[in-house]
């Protein structure tokens, strides 16, 4: 243990040893690991295990080892007092200590409750008798497994998710089961009533039988002693010699209850985790958070992380509540539900039902967006849905191919991977990094992994191009039972803060700040400079919201934007001059075959956007490349306008329709310089032929007989992405207002290495036509905005000290 | 850590330079930009160039200019903390030790660096 911890610290007693308790202790550990002297009550006699797995266990698929999440070795390396099998009967608010049912006691400065919920358990007589159980932890997983191996028939009352887990591993370990289920159809509060009766169909086709709109009347011993008899209200009774109950459960309020805090439907806290006692902290399945109650682990999750910044003393950081969405998988089903399933008047519906196939699909729609859903027997593109739910993306756009999934819009290099689940062990899943699937599920299971991110940072998997997300996504749900990452929203910018790309542009904007120490510092950055990805992204959102006021800072900008040239495998570097247009000339290429020979340049290549590259750079030559060339930046190294592609247009082509090359030249003419938040890559074709494939371009033109279409958001990158149509303008004028207002409005909103694409996705096409069409005076002013900002930026090639490059990078120091 | 510790091993007094007068002459404090590099070139060396980095509160750390993954210059990378993140594939590298950070594994090489009346002294093997 560390030396500096000083003797006495402040105490810690966490009440309940589950996912919530622990997870809040695991985030107060990294934030400040000497904080507290941590003792922790469990009534089970287990370590911290995730409750979720239970039903793979009692399934036979998975072992107790397997689902344990946090070791005893964990909670001794940690130095925690663990006191597992032992229940705190008793808390004493004005002497600050617990006692649990064998008299151990423990004082306590900060007492976090976590006790979770209870199974409801029905009011009908003979519920006491040997056999009946229910289903919530290890004990009765345990009773399960032991049951069906001495006894024949198992009565599951309840046909909720619990229940028909239960019934399925009951059925694996050979029992005959019924499930007694009081509604019209199974798993109501998850399913429509279709999915549910080929849910039902096919678990009978397992086995199972069931008796549906039964009510339970009373539970009848054997001559054993032993239950022995369902007796249901129709008068039909079932054998039964073990009853589990899945009939819901109650938040556990009764300790909270006896030792005066408030209560209602659960234990009162306000968004600090707190109730009505400050020294005394809830969280998890047994709180009330204005006024809702969760069971859902993602929400527990996000409380876990603010209750600890609390405990943690840096007092940052509210519980706002939880957008609440339930995905699940049965266990034996392909079966995904998510959101609002069931719809309303104000709802529409999308349906694919094929019943003798066994896929059914539905989707309900509000306003554009994807509200819920349920999938069976195809659940593929389930976590791309709940991704579009969770994010609120409009879906206006895809609506037509919605119902087909992720792979139908267009899915570059990635067909028919869509399946994680069918992947052998050493799959590859990372290209980038060179992930295969084995070490992903490893991680995940070794390291009680949850979330994507968590995943990211301990296997790099999804962590360099992002387009593996979904199957990691895949993943994480097979293996951990749900992927409980916060909605990218709600995801802070890196682990140096708490503050997601929104609040950070807001707070820059809204407050006037303009310069990273100072965003840093009234941000409450928990690192002193930040990292290399808040840096960069802080630096951007400075000198685009603030034009000519904040102050640029090359230390907080990649190296290629640093050095403006390409860094190469090798540490050499590539320089690609700007060609307006795509055009040159003679003595331009005179001068580029010249800096080739005076400076060996091994690799000359023509790019995409119609221009050359200079392949092999020493970076002690760039200042001396640049001036020989003396042509403009490219800019092909930066985050920011790359090139205007075109076509020969009517100029020359026997198709074309409008002069493409001089609109292209204008655009860029206009346009270069400009800092993004991605790159930003153009194209204008003469006519609809589209040489100059203006559909897959962040802003591409394309000249028709009356005037030019505009489209915008398209994308030729990782996954192929079509570009909208914008608007139908007539002159070249138009043509360069609109873009330019619709780049700026991506510069002044747009998230950090987002591009185009992905921000109109966030945004919704109709309010980029909010802003950029139906309100012609914040057009103008989007598009005057953008050109103030580029009126005298420096060219970084010929104008070294206005646009603060720092020359000292160029030359090497030698030891004297 | 156990595979690389050889080579992250706490360098002793005399590795450290500590002694008056060890080390070579690099450059004056000033010539480093702050949170970042200068590149100390060993010509025909075959372990290749050094890096010198300034942190943000004026220390400075000295690393075999090659990341230990594949060979990235270090010097280019964006420094922040105690740590520089190479430009390559964005490992980070502890300047203090030369350790990759956790889920990465590996070492670049240390060297003796130390600062007198705002010169920086740095001892090459």
């Amino acid at each position: 243990m560390n030396a500096r911890v000083p003797l006495t610290r402040p105490r810690l007693v966490v009440v309940g040893n589950g996912m919530a308790g622990m997870r809040t202790v695991e985030e107060l550990l990294k934030l400040a690991p000497d904080a507290y002297e941590i003792t922790v009550f469990g009534s089970e006699p287990h370590p911290n295990y995730n409750r979720i797995l239970l039903s793979p266990v009692l399934a036979g698929e998975q072992t107790l080892d397997q689902i344990v999440l946090n070791t005893r070795e964990w909670y001794e390396e940690n130095g925690i007092t663990l006191h597992a099998g032992k229940t705190v009967t008793r808390i004493d608010r004005a002497r600050r200590v617990v006692e649990t049912a064998e008299g151990v006691c423990a004082t306590y400065d900060r007492l976090l409750l976590a006790t979770g919920s209870t199974p409801f358990i029905l009011p009908i007589p003979g519920v006491d008798l040997p056999g009946v159980i229910t289903y919530r932890d290890i004990a009765d997983t345990e009773a399960m497994i032991a049951a069906a191996r001495e006894h024949r028939h198992a009565v599951v009352i309840g046909g909720g998710l619990l229940g028909l887990e239960a019934a399925n591993g009951l059925k694996l370990r050979g029992m005959d089961v019924t499930v007694v289920h009081l509604m019209p159809w199974l798993m109501e509060r998850q399913l429509d009533r279709t999915a549910a009766q080929m849910l039902q169909q096919s678990l009978e086709g397992k086995g199972l039988a069931f008796r549906l709109e039964a009510k339970t009347e009373a539970l009848v011993a054997a001559e054993s002693g032993r239950v022995g008899t369902v007796r249901l209200a129709s008068g039909e009774t079932l054998a039964a010699d073990l009853v589990v109950m899945a009939v819901g459960i109650r938040p556990n309020v009764a300790l909270a209850k006896s030792a005066g805090l408030h209560c209602d439907r659960g234990i009162v806290v306000n968004d600090t985790l707190q109730t009505f006692d400050p020294r005394v902290y809830a969280i998890g399945e047994c709180v009330a958070h204005r006024g809702l109650t969760y069971g859902l682990v993602a929400p527990l999750f996000e409380m876990a992380k603010v209750c600890a910044n609390h405990l943690a003393g840096y007092g940052i950081g509210r519980y706002a509540g939880s957008q609440v969405s339930t995905k699940l998988k049965v266990t034996g089903v392909d079966l995904f539900s998510a959101g609002d399933f069931a719809g309303g008047d104000d709802t529409e519906e999308i349906v694919l039902a094929d019943p003798a196939g066994g896929v059914y699909k539905k989707l309900v729609i509000r306003n554009d967006k994807l509200v819920g859903g349920v999938l069976y027997g195809d659940t593929a593109d389930g976590t791309w849905y709940f991704k579009l739910l969770r994010d609120g993306r409009s879906v206006a756009g895809i609506r037509d191919r919605l119902m087909f999934g992720e792979a139908n819009l267009g899915d570059t290099g990635h067909e028919g991977q869509s399946r994680a689940l069918a992947m052998t062990d050493d799959a590859e899943v990372c290209g980038c990094n060179g992930v295969c699937k084995g070490a992903i599920v490893k991680a995940i299971k070794a390291k009680g992994l949850f979330t994507l991110d968590d995943v990211r940072k301990h296997t790099k998997a999804s962590s360099s191009c992002g387009s593996c997300t979904g199957l990691v996504e895949q993943l994480l749900m097979a293996t951990a039972g749900g992927d409980y990452s916060a909605p990218a929203k709600l995801k802070p910018v890196c682990g140096c803060t708490d503050r997601n790309h929104q609040e950070v542009r807001d707070a820059i904007r809204d407050q006037h700040l303009l310069s990273i120490p100072e965003a840093m510092r009234l941000l409450e950055w928990r690192t002193p400079n930040g990292c290399a990805t808040c840096r960069p992204a802080l630096n951007y959102y400075l000198i685009s919201t603030w034009p000519k006021e904040a102050i640029d800072d090359p230390q907080s900008r990649f190296i290629n934007e640093r050095a403006h040239a390409n860094i190469q495998k090798d540490g050499t570097f590539s320089v690609i001059p700007r060609m307006w247009g795509g055009e040159t000339n003679s003595s331009e290429l005179r001068r580029i075959a010249d800096v080739v020979d005076k400076y060996g340049i091994r690799t000359v290549k023509v790019t995409g956007g119609q221009r050359i590259d200079l392949l092999g750079v020493k970076k002690a030559d760039l200042p001396a490349v640049w001036s020989d060339l003396g042509m403009a930046s490219g800019h092909a190294y930066a985050k920011a306008l790359r090139t205007v592609k075109t076509c020969v247009g009517s100029e020359w082509c026997r198709f074309g329709t409008q002069d493409s090359t001089a609109m292209g030249k204008a655009l860029e003419r206009a346009l270069w310089r400009m800092y993004a938040p991605h790159k930003v890559k153009l194209a204008v074709s003469g006519c609809p032929r589209n040489c100059a494939e203006s559909g897959i371009k962040d802003v591409g033109v394309i000249g028709v007989d009356s005037g030019w279409e505009i489209y915008v958001a398209g994308n030729g990158g990782i996954k192929t992405e079509v570009a909208q149509f914008l608007v139908k303008v007539k002159t070249a004028d138009e043509v360069l207002e609109y873009s330019g207002a619709f780049l700026q409005l991506y510069r002044e909103e747009g998230w950090y290495l987002e591009r185009t694409v992905h921000f109109v996705s966030r945004v919704g096409l109709d309010y980029v036509k909010k802003r950029v069409l139906d309100d012609a005076d914040g057009r103008r002013s989007l598009w005057e905005r953008l050109q103030f900002t580029l009126d005298g930026e420096p060219d970084p090639w010929h104008e070294m000290s206005k646009a603060r490059i720092d020359m000292r990078q160029f030359e090497a120091v030698a030891v004297t | 850590m156990k595979s690389t510790a050889s080579l992250c091993r706490t360098p002793s007094p005399r590795e450290r330079g500590e002694r008056r007068g060890e080390g070579q002459q690099v450059c004056a404090l000033a010539d480093i930009p702050v949170l970042g590099a200068r590149v100390v070139e060993r010509p025909g060396h075959p372990d290749g160039n050094v890096a010198v980095f300034r942190t943000a509160d004026d220390r400075v750390f000295a690393v075999l200019d090659r990341c230990p993954h594949k060979g990235g210059p270090l010097s280019q990378g964006i420094v922040f903390g105690d740590r520089v993140a190479c430009p390559l594939h964005n490992w980070s590298i502890e300047l203090a030790t030369g350790e990759a950070v956790a889920p990465d594994t590996g070492c670049t090489r240390r060297f003796p660096v130390k600062i007198e009346r705002g010169v920086v002294y740095l001892t090459l093997d």
